[in-house]
């Protein structure tokens, strides 16, 4: 790490995560002025340039790639046209216990007096809880499904290559071209395609102007700087060791010298340089952030890919060496660190706490060809990931057929590091998913995944997370005949008595219809929200950089991209196969409890049954162990939510997708769910993703993914699988090649995605104080392998004081 | 029939890649640092771990021989068991709700380890794993080890693959079943703990000579293996013996593949508690080695021309 990359990550970590309220200031006081003159889309695209006109334009010390969405580092704007946060809001989020962001009181009272009431009843969020219906609100309200588009604009989406070959200027002549071959005689949407057309281009006018803006902050620091060297007042330019601080305005000179040339032709031009390169990503990734605040911030995509062809030939050429690449790399990296997510409104603005935006850089992986994408930057993304040790930007590496061993080995080198990151994905299994969703092989390829686990075709592709969907919730619904046990109220349809049913499958019939039933309340709403933000908040600027919007004139949330997909993600597999297994076997098969038994001890959440709950927990077959009972329950659920979901018409010529990820929601869903006939108690974690539930899988990580390589992963846009791992297991060279070794062998039965969490100390306390939770906890003991839950209380102790010294 | 106390998937430390190993029960020694002590009878042995215990007496209820009490009123702890009185029937681990009472041994036909073996293909296959037979003493359970080798490369074959066999053992055994075992597994893990075999006797329960005998057995017949010292200070962490070894190993026709010398670690204790026997009961004083420690044995190996690492 250069001094200048440290200097820069101790600022970023630093920093302290803020609101600013500037965006939703030019942006009301742009409404308030304009709304109405024109049509959304060019308003929506003038409403962008006069953000990038008016925002303030930061460059720091010593920074080498430049720009913020707000006026600062973690200074995180508000989206009111979205949705109005409440003087209460930001209240709770500067002074909540879990991450929080500062806000003056001064910037609160103008927020109150300039901008809520201008939004009040307005915005998005309005209209759409304006609009839906009684039975889909007591679902939500049960938790039975999250709903994405409430809080943050559909996004989740990467991009690909073309703005490393195109600039602004050659999408506007793209643009132009579209224009010109509009046919007002026979298209009744030739002005609607118009007005998109038209906003586009003053989108990427815009971000011209952002970048332009950047030079010009660069002259007058300049300008500062010579003042300073002429005996005027000093200004912030940090000597690096050995230099005197005239040493180091002369550097700095030069370096802002390089940022005016760089943001002088960047984003205007298509790229030179490897480093107008990242400057290029980057602005038109702040373009995107300070248009909407779509979900997942915005990915690079295939970024190793996009930078191979730069860097080869300029280091071939002398101009660039590694190290430069790795320090602009890593200025980048940190710049990603500097945008904390936009923090919610409402409820869940105690509640959701992360400063994660989720951008997701792949590495690895294919080309369009076919062939492996790794590089020489792969590997210099992968050092830059382990060596700055920060939340932001997530990372993955995409293992393929075709991907070497040693870019595995590099991968789990870091794994071993223990901050849960890079995870791991296998385009063998991504494209399939892909291309049966009915993209074409090449850009199925050059697809990958953005966020957490979901896949897309970078760059021509809107795929929506519309929310998330409480798996073993519908179970507990099938089980109370459509009543919530938790509130006592009917929410859902009566699929019977479950007294009353006779055999399993009685029952399973009654999660389908219950499955089935909330499954279309759900895309009812969906489709509605869709047409809202189409409507009322058309993403133009993005839409410049997803193909085929500027072909189709179409907006990237108006049918404009290639393939449109929505997804449901389907939460707690584990957790309801689980459950399943238990009353099939105790109620149904062996008869050790009725029916009517089992209903009792989950209404009391077992209070008064703990020999009951642990015969279950330890006499039941549960998902994770390569044991068939179990296994083929979770196949069975998984095919049946993918038939509930799968080909549903999304309104926008194309379909609903089942998705598998969880993110944090497995944490809210057991907050409501009652108590679950796996003995999992109330108001607990369900499992996440497609993982076993927690402690279920006590047979190792061999039989985990023996177990979720039985799911047909191709009929998912998303698996998601965590492991556990302690450090011990991870120690020496030859461990690393085995964990590569175990990636493979999943990867080879299908699996989609696999990530390691190497625990820390806090873990392994808590797995002393909760050891049922905890059960698949393996330690490395000496020459072999143990479950710490096996070990004596002192020599618990002893691996804990291990872990500790662990640092690699 | 086979006497198995644990199945470990993806084991990576007992031979080549990612491996399944099965322990079997019994053993001829008795090492005092022995970490798999509930391996060491060749009949039941009975596994109590409080941890996992809700006190439910669901153990002191169905015992039929009244060996078990419940912790006295008042009293913090854990169910108390007289082992004069019991006869290893494992009702209690029937009735145990929580599996905080377990039966160590479990019998296998030689069907169902293949089975076991089968479903971690896919990881041999992208390891170059395989399965190993560990113990307690693999080579304790009479002439049916060998039937039991032919019986899973056979079954292997058949499914089109070729298992790669390791045995991990004391080499404590007659040498006609030690020939017997040769070409029918890949690899040895030999654990040799000391080359004085009064010392041997004093610490293991037995002598070193049918050991060493073994070893040159196996070196003759050109057998590929691995030599794995539990090196110990207190015991055979002394110049003499490691010069000894790597003297006797260097006069071997074939040299192992290499040395490993695991470091001591008193993790048997953790097992002895749960079985209710005491860990190196007469306070033998045994400790880790320090990284110079193990250094230096490497060095002595290395002035023999033996391979070794820690």
């Amino acid at each position: 790490m250069t001094e200048r990359v440290n200097m820069l990550r101790e600022q970023s970590v630093n920093a302290e995560p803020s609101l600013t309220i500037e965006r939703a200031l030019i942006e009301t006081e742009f409404y308030r002025k304009n709304e109405g003159k024109y049509s959304i889309p060019v308003l929506r695209a003038k409403n962008f340039y006069n953000l990038c006109a008016k925002k303030r334009i930061y460059i720091g010390d010593n920074e080498l790639i430049v720009g913020e969405r707000g006026p600062k580092p973690k200074a995180v704007p508000t989206f009111p046209e979205l949705n109005c946060h409440s003087v209460e809001d930001f209240k709770v989020l500067r002074s909540r216990e879990i991450q929080h962001y500062t806000i003056s009181d001064r910037d609160i009272e103008k927020y109150k007096k300039e901008v809520i009431p201008f939004w009040k009843g307005r915005t998005q969020r309005d209209r759409i809880f304006n609009h839906v219906p009684e039975s889909w609100k007591s679902l939500y309200e049960a938790g039975v499904f999250t709903e994405f588009m409430e809080q943050r604009a559909p996004g989740h989406t990467a991009l690909d290559g073309k703005m490393y070959r195109m600039g602004m200027k050659d999408f506007k002549a793209k643009i132009d071209e579209q224009l010109s071959k509009l046919d007002f005689l026979n298209d009744p949407e030739a002005t609607d395609k118009q007005e998109e057309l038209r906003a586009m281009s003053i989108s990427c006018d815009a971000l011209i102007l952002f970048g332009r803006r950047h030079a010009d902050e660069a002259r007058k620091q300049i300008a500062r700087i010579e003042k300073a060297l002429a005996g005027g007042p000093a200004f912030k330019a940090t000597p690096f060791q050995g230099e005197t601080q005239e040493d180091a305005y002369r550097r700095r000179i030069k370096e802002l010298q390089d940022i005016i040339e760089v943001c002088t032709w960047v984003p205007e031009n298509a790229p030179r340089t490897f480093r107008e390169a990242v400057q290029m990503y980057w602005f038109c990734h702040l373009g995107t952030i300070l248009e909407l605040n779509g979900w997942d911030a915005m990915n690079p995509g295939h970024f190793d890919q996009h930078l191979a062809p730069f860097y080869e030939r300029e280091t071939a050429a002398g101009t660039l060496t590694r190290e430069q690449a790795k320090e602009f790399i890593s200025c980048f990296w940190i710049k990603v660190n500097n945008h904390p997510a936009p923090p919610k409104v409402g409820i869940t603005a105690k509640e959701s706490g992360t400063y994660n935006d989720f951008t997701n850089i792949n590495i690895g992986g294919v080309k369009r060809d076919g062939t492996s994408g790794e590089s020489e930057v792969s590997y210099i993304l992968l050092e830059v990931l382990g060596e700055l040790h920060i939340l932001q930007p997530g990372c993955s590496v995409h293992v393929s057929e075709k991907t070497s061993d040693d870019l595995v080995k590099a991968a789990c080198k870091v794994i071993r590091l223990g901050y849960g990151y890079p995870s791991l994905f296998n385009p063998d299994t991504y494209v399939r998913e892909l291309v049966r969703q009915g993209k074409s092989l090449e850009d199925a390829r050059e697809g990958g995944c953005s966020g957490c686990i979901e896949v897309g075709a970078f760059g021509k592709e809107a795929y929506l997370l519309t929310g998330y969907l409480n798996v073993p919730k519908l179970l507990e619904l099938a089980l109370n005949n459509g009543i919530d046990p938790v509130t006592g109220r009917q929410i859902s349809i009566a699929t019977g008595d479950a007294r009353e049913f006779r055999t399993f499958e009685d029952l399973y019939a009654a999660f389908l219809k219950q499955l089935e039933y909330v499954v279309l309340e759900k895309i009812k709403v969906n489709n509605y929200i869709d047409r809202m933000f189409a409507e009322y908040a058309p993403a133009t600027f993005l839409s410049v950089l997803i193909d085929d919007c500027i072909a189709k004139g179409k907006d990237y949330y108006n049918c404009g991209p290639r393939y449109n997909t929505n997804y449901i993600q389907c939460t707690g597999l584990g957790t309801v196969t689980d459950a399943m297994s238990s009353i099939k076997k105790h109620v149904f098969e062996e008869g050790r409890y009725t029916m009517d038994r089992m209903l009792e001890m989950l209404k009391a959440d077992f209070k008064g049954h703990e020999f009951d709950r642990q015969w279950i927990i330890n006499h039941t077959s549960f998902f994770g162990n390569d044991d068939e009972y179990a296994d083929s329950i979770a196949v069975r659920v998984y095919n049946d939510l993918f038939k509930a979901i799968e080909g549903r018409p999304n309104i926008k010529g194309s379909c609903y997708h089942m998705n598998m990820l969880s993110t944090t929601c497995h944490i809210y869903f057991g907050k409501v769910l009652g108590a679950s006939a796996d003995g999992r108690h109330a108001f607990l974690p369900i499992s996440d993703g497609t993982s076993p539930s927690h402690g279920a899988d006590t047979h190792g990580p061999t039989a985990v993914v023996k177990s979720l390589g039985k799911l047909d992963q191709s009929l998912s846009g998303g698996t998601l699988l965590n492991q556990r791992l302690i450090p011990q297991i991870l120690k020496k060279e030859d461990d690393l090649t085995k964990l590569g070794q175990l990636i493979r062998a999943y990867f080879g039965l299908g699996g989609h995605h696999i990530q390691f969490n190497i625990v820390d100390t806090a873990t392994l306390r808590d797995a002393q104080k909760h050891p049922e939770q905890y059960r698949d906890l393996m330690v490395r003991v000496a020459g072999y392998s143990d479950y710490f839950n096996d070990l004596c209380a002192d020599y618990q102790e002893e691996i804990i004081a291990r872990t500790e010294n662990a640092s690699f | 029939m086979y006497r198995i106390f644990d199945i470990k998937r993806y084991s990576i430390n007992d031979g080549p890649g990612i491996r399944i190993t099965f322990f079997f029960k019994g053993c001829p020694l008795s090492c005092l640092w022995c970490h798999n002590p509930e391996g060491i009878s060749r009949t039941q042995t009975r596994m109590y771990t409080p941890s996992k215990c809700i006190l439910c007496g669901a153990c002191v209820h169905f015992c039929p021989s009244g060996a078990l009490f419940m912790p006295r009123r008042g009293a913090s702890g854990a169910i108390r068991c007289d082992a004069s009185k019991c006869t290893l029937c494992g009702k209690c681990a029937e009735a145990c709700p929580t599996k905080a009472v377990e039966m160590a041994a479990r019998t296998y036909t030689a069907e169902q380890i293949y089975t076991e073996i089968a479903k971690e293909r896919p990881f041999f296959e992208s390891s170059g794993g395989g399965v190993t037979f560990s113990g307690g003493e693999p080579l304790y359970q009479g002439d049916s080890i060998i039937t039991l080798l032919d019986y899973i490369g056979e079954a292997a074959q058949k499914d089109g693959y070729t298992l790669h066999r390791t045995l991990d053992t004391t080499l404590f055994a007659p040498e006609a079943l030690v020939r017997g075992t040769l070409g029918r597994c890949e690899l040895y893990l030999v654990d040799l703990k000391h080359m004085d075999s009064a010392v041997h006797r004093r610490c293991c329960g037995v002598p070193n000579e049918p050991i060493l005998n073994n070893l040159r057995v196996l070196a003759e017949a050109g057998a590929d293996y691995i030599v794995r010292i539990p090196y110990i200070i207190g015991i055979n962490a002394t110049g003499d013996n490691v010069t000894a070894t790597a003297a006797f190993l260097a006069s071997l026709p074939r040299l192992p593949r290499y040395v490993e010398l695991l470091p001591y670690h008193d993790i048997g204790k953790s097992k002895h508690s749960r079985m209710g026997t005491v860990y190196n009961p007469d306070g033998v004083s045994m400790s880790a080695p320090s990284e110079e420690d193990l250094q230096a044995a490497v060095e002595i190996f290395k002035k023999y021309g033996v391979p070794s690492r820690f």
